[in-house]
């Protein structure tokens, strides 16, 4: 359209640049995946390098919520009440199969996948995962949020 | 001990309340009646030669679906006992109706009596006379019905928030 | 907890209950930092002091029990691994020794000891998790990271044998998967070596540290008769002063085979299972390292005579029903995970056709191996332990884990109960911090070392 609309693209892509690099996760910690989380987050598999290595444990102060391990029925309104109560903009990563889907925990106590209950942005399948996929999830959300339209 | 002893300790002091004694798998067990059951595991705990002291586990057996057992009593209440000082252990085991499906508890003698009662309430629906508080442990309150009993299928859901599925 | 401490007057002013009166709920959880799980502890709070404690659990029950009904006797190690997710292997062996109970066989000497092993490698991850997080909990994050990383070490070791590093499923009823790999001795000689040194630096690190005694000693006290009352097992009992070890009181597996101690203590505070699990870790390493070298049947070696057969064109051989002379010809497959060198495959299983699928040979080999294989996977057919019940308890890193399965002579579990040994600590929590202040809530439920799948199963 213009040199306008150059500008505005390039101070999206500043600031997609600086989001991407700066994620303060919130890790929803239930289950067996939480192992996983740990192991990815420490010296090993390294999660601070990606610039995603601060939890932040209060919603209001974090951006992306990691959904780890499996819900509960029982737990669902919290973990639905702690989305609601993060701040835009936020994005939600399914860490783990039975946040994606529910995993092999067909019964009367799981939710099948969270995305029945709030949406998700990356999946990351696996029983647990292991660290490099969490990474490669981690990356395709760093991707997704440097593409996306930045409203601030 | 030898658990024969055991058994044969509790029978001679109990006479016809034990109903029934078995020792297959090296697991010595007694199924008494529900009226006796505060006296035998409280001769259990402080018996000087038992002396079981530790309550290692309450839980519960739903026998609708058992071959042959369709028409007996319905559940069947076990408690696993183990004694630190005599390193002897001792199955007891209750059977309770459907319909009248409640046991004396047993948190007076053992306080972690109260968490796994409450479990079995949950999970299996048999009330504890006498119980304190007993509510679910494991299921929201909201949740209705009992899911460990057989005629529970095991993926009715009942979510509290999301859809039906 | 009714008389006040000179420490708590200096730190409340004028000691507490002199205040307005008023008492604070403080609901902590169930979304809690501390990367324990998932609990709801509603705090009433009287000024930092707790008077009342009430502990809601359940918000990761997932239907363990009803699960293990739907399929057959080995569909449930799956979700055994699941339970006490840090340490896997423990659960495995534990549930699938209470059903070899019921069916009345007896594993091989050398799966005793590879049981043996696997299991005080998995104690290891458990306690390393769980001193690690406590400790982060309370600021030392370094620690939390040095333990970490010998956590990664273990589970290297552990994907060595079983090919995953957490969600294992390797125990099965009769035995296990598959033998120790090659190399194993060294691998494992390296890993404890650096567990070692990790473990030296922690105590450098934290046990005569002034901030971290002041946090744990005398915090989250339970007395020697409570914790019976409880029916707590493992290193709280321990840290209270009742040895009380499963695995001494009831041998199994090699247990009786090698010397170890039990570690006591007496003061049954945070401080005391912090040593406790300390000194447990290294008494694991004594028997992993003893049993190895007392494990029958040599190191694992297996020497291929005669000529090696691709092993694809050996089982399109077999499919052709070409099969004379097939289960003599042994093939160069690994022999750990992806097919049998079925010598191997037999020292560690028990030699029960109605249990234990056969090598991998003898099942694309003879026709006979081929019916058994379907005789135990299809559905109807399986594994059938006769009707009764069974109990068998095993020393779990949290006290005594049992599995009491029931079986109508079906081929499906009828019931499985897990004993879950942290459900009473968690049931003893509320006792252990009425009277303490609020921070000291984070040390004593760190040191319960509650696992969420195994308490809420």
């Amino acid at each position: 359209m213009g040199v306008g609309s150059f500008f505005t693209s390039k101070l999206d892509e500043a600031i997609g640049w600086a989001r991407k690099y700066s994620i303060f996760q919130y890790p929803f910690v239930t289950a067996c995946c939480g192992m996983e989380y740990m192991a990815t987050a420490c010296s090993h598999y390294d999660v601070d390098r990606f610039g995603a290595g601060l939890p932040r444990f209060s919603p209001r102060q974090a951006d992306v919520l990691f959904v780890v391990g499996t819900i509960s029925h029982k737990m669902a309104p919290v973990l639905k009440r702690v989305y609601d109560q993060m701040t835009e903009p936020k994005w939600v990563v399914a860490f783990g199969v039975c946040t994606c889907t529910g995993g092999f925990y067909d019964n009367y106590a799981t939710v099948q996948g969270i995305d029945t209950i709030i949406p998700v942005d990356v999946y990351i399948p696996g029983c647990p995962p292991r660290p490099e996929s969490v990474i490669d999830g981690l990356m395709k959300l760093q991707d997704k949020i440097a593409a996306q339209t930045q409203r601030f | 001990m030898d658990g024969a002893r055991i058994l044969e300790l509790v029978q001679a002091r109990f006479g016809r309340a034990v109903v029934e004694t078995h020792a297959r798998h090296g697991d010595h067990t007694a199924v008494v009646d529900r009226a006796a059951l505060p006296e035998v595991l409280r001769h259990c705990r402080d018996e000087p030669g038992l002396a079981f002291d530790v309550l290692m586990d309450l839980t519960a057996v739903d026998y609708l679906k058992y071959p042959g057992r369709e028409d007996g009593p319905r559940f069947e209440v076990v408690y696993h006992l183990y004694s630190i000082a005599e390193n002897h252990r001792l199955r007891l085991k209750v059977r309770v109706d459907e319909d009248d499906a409640v046991v004396p508890t047993a948190v007076g003698l053992w306080p972690i009596a109260n968490w796994l009662e409450r479990e079995v309430w949950d999970m299996f629906g048999v009330r504890f006379d006498g119980h304190p508080d007993l509510r679910r442990l494991l299921m929201y309150e909201e949740f209705s019905g009992h899911p460990l009993r057989k005629d529970y299928p095991v993926s009715r859901r009942q979510p509290l928030i999301g859809p039906r599925i | 907890m009714a008389e006040t401490t000179t420490r708590r007057e200096i730190m409340l002013g004028e000691g507490s209950g002199t205040g307005t009166g008023q008492s604070l709920t403080v609901g902590v959880g169930p979304a809690h930092p501390a990367m324990h799980g998932i609990i709801r502890i509603l705090a009433d709070l009287e000024g930092e002091v707790i008077r009342k404690a009430d502990v809601e659990i359940g918000y990761l029950h997932r239907a363990f029990e009803k699960d293990c009904e739907v399929g057959g006797w080995n569909n449930a190690i799956p979700y055994t691994d699941r339970l006490n997710y840090v340490s896997p292997l423990i659960n495995n062996f534990a549930y699938a020794s209470a059903v070899e109970k019921l069916l009345g066989i007896e594993v091989t000497e050398r799966c005793r000891y590879v049981r043996t092993i696997m299991a005080e490698i998995s104690r290891l991850c458990d306690h390393l998790t769980c001193v690690g997080a406590a400790s982060m909990e309370l600021g030392a994050f370094t620690v939390f990271l040095y333990m970490i990383k010998a956590r990664e070490y273990l589970w290297e070791l552990v994907e060595d044998v079983t090919g995953a590093r957490l969600t294992i499923s390797y125990g099965r009823v009769g035995g296990v998967r598959a033998d120790l790999p090659d190399g194993f001795a060294d691998k494992m000689r390296r890993a404890f070596k650096d567990v070692r040194e990790v473990l030296a630096e922690v105590h450098r690190l934290l046990t005569g540290n002034r901030i971290f005694i002041d946090r744990m000693v005398g915090v989250g006290v339970l007395s020697r008769a409570e914790t019976i009352g409880y029916g707590i097992t493992g290193p709280l009992l321990r840290a209270a002063g009742v040895g009380y070890d499963v695995r001494r009181a009831q041998p199994h597996w090699a247990y009786d085979r090698v010397e170890f101690e039990v570690p006591t203590q007496t003061a049954g505070d945070n401080y005391a299972r912090y040593l406790v699990r300390m000194a447990e870790m290294e008494q694991s390493m004594r028997i992993a390292e003893q049993a190895l070298a007392t494990i029958p049947g040599g190191p694992v070696n297996v020497d291929f005579e005669g000529r090696p057969i691709d092993p694809a064109a050996y089982v399109d051989q077999g499919k052709q029903g070409r099969t004379e002379g097939l289960l003599l010809v042994p093939i160069t497959l690994s022999p750990n995970l992806q097919g049998q060198n079925r010598r191997v495959y037999e020292r560690v299983n028990a030699p029960d056709k109605r249990v234990l699928l056969p090598s991998k040979e003898t099942a694309y080999g003879s026709i006979e191996g081929l019916m058994n294989h379907f005789m135990l996977i299809m559905e109807g057919f399986g594994i059938r332990p006769p009707a009764g019940e069974a109990y068998f308890a095993t020393e779990g890193a949290n006290g005594e884990l049992g599995f009491y399965v029931v079986s109508d002579g079906g081929d499906r579990p009828y019931r499985v109960r897990c004993r879950p040994p942290c459900l009473m600590p968690m049931a003893a929590l509320h006792r252990m911090i009425e009277g303490e202040m609020i921070a000291d809530l984070i040390p004593t439920f760190g040191s319960v070392n509650m696992i969420g799948g195994e308490l809420d199963r």
